[in-house]
């Protein structure tokens, strides 16, 4: 096994990862940061694919890295508008829940 | 090679990005003047463009004179070219309706609604301009990030806890799809080496990973238009935002998602794409029609009603792709089907939520039931809701009329026989809660109406403004490039005909489906049965709408196109 076949599959498992905490955890803080593993994977396969395209005698494709740090810096705003949202919300409602209501305005 | 006039699409996305970062520093009374400034020279642009690609088709500007794979190319082509066009109408029209509701009067302090409201509103137009001219995959990605990020504040400008949590949630399951579509992108380019959708839509085969990616991308921008059933979150951040907010988000925002797949399935991967997946595309959307629609007549309050109208009509949005793709090739017709669609939907819906939040500001509520009287309130008002509503019916002459002749033709033409009847009887659930709120505003009320607030006659010109353009957009067919014999006499028996029909039925299902009797008829069995049905329809909606189902339908959807694709 080579070396981007193994990152490959790294990358595998931290979607995975991200995926699972993504649907079984309640709390929007658990949330993001299974968002921000599930995105590790993404650009930890990137990366590989990087090395895998290396060409013309340079260690790897640079174009991923370009795109991957753009798409880093995205991430990284999203989870800080994502946690600016969760401090406003517990300062409004002493709550981090993400329940809504049921259909007869009743609250569960 | 940039084209004469290409220019303009790189203004087109700058312009109302410059025009919010100079409202961020002006600040204060300067940001709404500003952003006014901004809307006239992006009309301007706008306009230019379509002039430009009358004059010479196809628009192309080459960033810095790099050409891909290396360079960014930002390309206009004809649905890229209409729905700029009608963006620039539909955010003139809604920076109109939100002039009074979000002024800071000479001498007062800057409120943080009035600020932050025009600074996203430019922010959605340049993000939402960057997704239609973008040429390559990735920047796309950064346009929908960008458009988001823009949104997800509009909903939350109240800045009650209701609100806050509506934002988070959608923020949230909106990250969900970015992941995925970014997962699909980096594939494409793992397995082909460019990112730029001409040089992809040329090298791209049928193959596990084009079918691995295109399913991933799909279903990402899926859950960020919320088609059924990933919905979870557009009925609380559409229906708790302010009506100037929920009219962007509900006319545009969600345009920019859906512009995406079309794009992808149209253009990059005709090929991959295949005849089976679109059909279950079409699926959902029809299911979208059915449960957004009836779950729409058991609301209580007019903002709601109309977001989960919004769950509907995104249904519609994706009743194009199993016409326009039929195993041969990508139909013309039906694209501009869509387009057409999606621009008749921004039109009409800014109107009607414009509408909703004009009645909610003069009643002080908007509950549905306790509306006797408001039609003769508050008629321009209600004249633009009902116009709207008339209008998505797909009554002549309004674009939904339209799109569905296209889409009718094409359905014939490939003999998709039961794709006619979806078509036919989606315009009966848009009847039913047009029926059911006209009903309700021109009862007569048992007591006079409490005393009215006064509310801004420029903002009831511009509900009424955009909600006709929707009703009237056929008529570009006459001066426009679409065949002007696809419009018929609206008084012919035919069509005279068909409309009371679409009435006739839009009742029943009103008068069935909805929380309190439509008339004081007395009815037994039957109407005991459509309510229980109907409780089952709110109630799957409900669990549909937590957050376990949705991600697992999410991945469930995912799947199910992989397989499907990996059949054709």
């Amino acid at each position: 096994m080579n070396v981007e076949t193994l990152y490959g599959l790294g990358a595998a498992a931290l979607v995975g990862i991200g995926l699972y905490g993504l649907i079984v955890l309640a709390h929007p803080l658990r949330k993001i940061i299974a968002f921000n593993v599930m995105g590790s994977g993404v650009f930890v396969l990137f990366g590989a694919l990087a090395k895998r395209g290396a060409a013309a005698g340079l260690h790897a494709d640079p174009v991923p890295q370009a795109l991957l740090i753009t798409a880093i810096v995205v991430a990284f705003a999203a989870s800080a508008l994502a946690v600016a949202l969760i401090v406003r919300l517990i300062e409004s409602t002493d709550s981090a829940s993400l329940a809504s209501d049921p259909p007869d305005g009743s609250r569960d | 090679m940039s084209t004469p006039g290409g220019l303009l699409l790189a203004l087109a996305v700058l312009l109302p990005f410059v025009g919010m970062l100079l409202g961020l520093v002006a600040g204060g009374r300067h940001v709404r003047r500003i952003a006014f400034a901004t809307m006239l020279v992006g009309l301007g642009i706008a306009v230019g463009i379509a002039w430009a690609w009358l004059q010479a088709g196809e628009l192309a500007y080459l960033l810095g004179d790099w050409s891909p794979p290396l360079g960014i190319a930002l390309r206009a082509d004809g649905p890229a070219v209409a729905m700029l066009l009608a963006v620039a109408g539909v955010v003139c029209g809604i920076g109109l309706y939100a002039r009074a509701d979000f002024d800071t009067p000479a001498g007062s302090s800057e409120s943080r609604a009035a600020f932050s409201y025009w600074l996203l509103l430019l922010a959605v137009w340049g993000s939402l301009n960057l997704v239609f001219v973008s040429g390559d995959l990735f920047t796309l990605y950064v346009a929908l990030e960008l458009l988001t990020f823009a949104g997800v504040p509009l909903v939350c400008l109240a800045g009650s806890g209701e609100t806050l949590r509506a934002a988070l949630r959608y923020l949230l399951f909106a990250l969900c799809g970015s992941v995925l579509y970014l997962l699909g992108v980096v594939l494409l380019y793992g397995g082909y080496g460019t990112v730029d959708m001409r040089l992809l839509a040329e090298a791209v085969q049928a193959e596990p990973i084009a079918r691995t990616a295109l399913a991933l991308m799909t279903v990402g921008l899926l859950a960020k238009t919320a088609l059924f059933p990933l919905h979870i979150w557009l009925p609380p951040a559409h229906g708790g935002a302010p009506a100037a907010a929920s009219a962007v988000l509900s006319a545009l925002v969600i345009k920019g998602s859906w512009f995406l797949v079309l794009r992808l399935w149209c253009d990059v991967m005709p090929g991959v794409a295949g005849a089976s997946a679109a059909q279950l595309l079409g699926g959902l959307g029809a299911a979208a029609i059915v449960v957004g629609s009836v779950v729409a007549l058991r609301q209580q309050r007019l903002k709601l009603l109309v977001a989960y109208s919004t769950v509907a009509q995104i249904g519609y949005l994706f009743l194009m792709f199993p016409m326009a793709l039929t195993g041969t090739g990508v139909h013309d017709g039906a694209v501009a089907a869509g387009v057409l669609q999606a621009i008749s939907h921004a039109t009409a819906k800014a109107g009607m939520f414009m509408a909703a939040g004009l009645v909610y500001a003069a009643l002080g509520h908007d509950r549905i039931d306790d509306l006797a009287g408001a039609a003769r309130a508050l008629p321009i008002a209600l004249l633009a809701f009902l116009i709207g509503g008339v209008a998505l019916m797909g009554v002549l002459p309004s674009g939904a009329y339209l799109a569905k002749k296209l889409l009718l033709d094409a359905a014939d033409g490939s003999g998709q026989w039961a794709w006619t009847w979806v078509l036919q009887g989606g315009a009966v659930f848009t009847a039913g809660y047009v029926v059911l709120v006209g009903v309700r505003v021109l009862r007569r009320p048992a007591q006079p109406l409490a005393e009215l607030k006064p509310i801004s006659l420029l903002s009831q010109w511009a509900a009424l403004g955009l909600s006709l353009a929707s009703l009237g957009l056929a008529l570009t067919a006459v001066v426009g490039p679409l065949p002007a014999s696809l419009i018929s006499n609206p008084l012919s028996p035919k069509e005279l005909g068909n409309t009371l029909a679409v009435l006739a039925i839009g009742t029943l299902l009103a008068w069935g489906l909805a929380r309190r009797p439509l008339f004081s008829i007395t009815s037994g069995s039957l109407r005991g049965t459509t309510q229980a049905l109907a409780r089952g329809f709110e109630q799957g909606d409900h669990f549909i709408r937590r957050w376990p189902s949705a991600m697992v339908a999410m991945l469930g959807i995912a799947a199910t196109f992989g397989w499907l694709l990996a059949r054709a």
